[in-house]
């Protein structure tokens, strides 16, 4: 699946978007966020307060249990300050 | 609840360039005669936060979902409120104070639903948009917070 990262979350990991193949067990938006934080340094800074980070699947907003199963493209960024 | 079937064009645009709210107000109400009301809101770029001074702004978006999520909350204005016209202008790229940033127009035959909706689109952008902006001052650069403030702007629309 795509994934993209905007604002300090992308300065954090490191990369604009990338493509990954998280294992199956990997079920939730929750469990993705940790999963990747186990990756690297950079993606456990970028993701050190989950609670914080918004997440949107297919460019809609949804919550941490959200399953990601069929997901094209999944992002995660700050709370937005636009407006 | 849903309205008598009105002409209610929508327009979202997220755009570099500069906006003409005149302009963009006469293309909305346009040779019409049924609009009653046209509330404009423009959020402009200040010199001061909390009492630091802000040399520039920097605005990031998600492209793609930054206009799906204003299409969500305008055909949710639109389902409120009886509106005659929606336009949302939200600028991205690096901003000076005193450029402009977003323009909310709302058209109605009253002014009540047109400033009603026309504050609930800016409370949603707010908060829903995937926007980010980014500061520049003397003493470095740094991502604006979400304020609290603006989150329980939002909720006060939230309908139970």
């Amino acid at each position: 699946m795509k994934v993209k990262y905007f604002a300090w979350v992308r300065e954090r990991v490191g990369k604009a978007e990338e493509t990954i193949e998280p294992p199956a067990t990997v079920r939730t938006v929750e469990e993705l966020i940790a999963w990747l934080s186990g990756q690297s340094e950079a993606y456990a800074y970028a993701f050190e307060k989950p609670k914080v980070i918004r997440v949107a699947i297919d460019h809609a907003h949804v919550k941490s249990d959200a399953a990601i199963a069929g997901a094209n493209e999944i992002a995660f960024f700050p709370p937005m300050t636009g407006g | 609840m849903t309205f008598p079937v009105t002409t209610c064009p929508v327009t979202i645009r997220i755009q570099q360039d500069d906006f003409d709210i005149a302009r963009e107000i006469a293309v909305l109400t346009g040779s019409r005669t049924d609009i009653g009301a046209a509330v404009s809101f423009t959020g402009i770029c200040r010199s001061d936060e909390d009492s630091a001074k802000i040399a520039a702004l920097s605005l990031e978006h998600y492209p793609g979902m930054a206009e799906e999520e204003i299409r969500r909350h305008a055909d949710e204005a639109t389902s409120r409120w009886p509106l005659n016209g929606v336009t949302v202008i939200h600028r991205v790229g690096r901003f000076m104070p005193g450029q402009n940033i977003v323009l909310v127009l709302t058209a109605s035959q009253h002014r009540h639903a047109a400033f009603q909706a026309a504050e609930f689109l800016m409370d949603y952008l707010k908060t829903n948009a995937p926007f980010w902006k980014k500061e520049e001052s003397a003493t470095g650069t740094g991502w604006v917070e979400a304020q609290a403030r603006d989150d329980e702007a939002a909720a006060r629309w939230t309908r139970s």
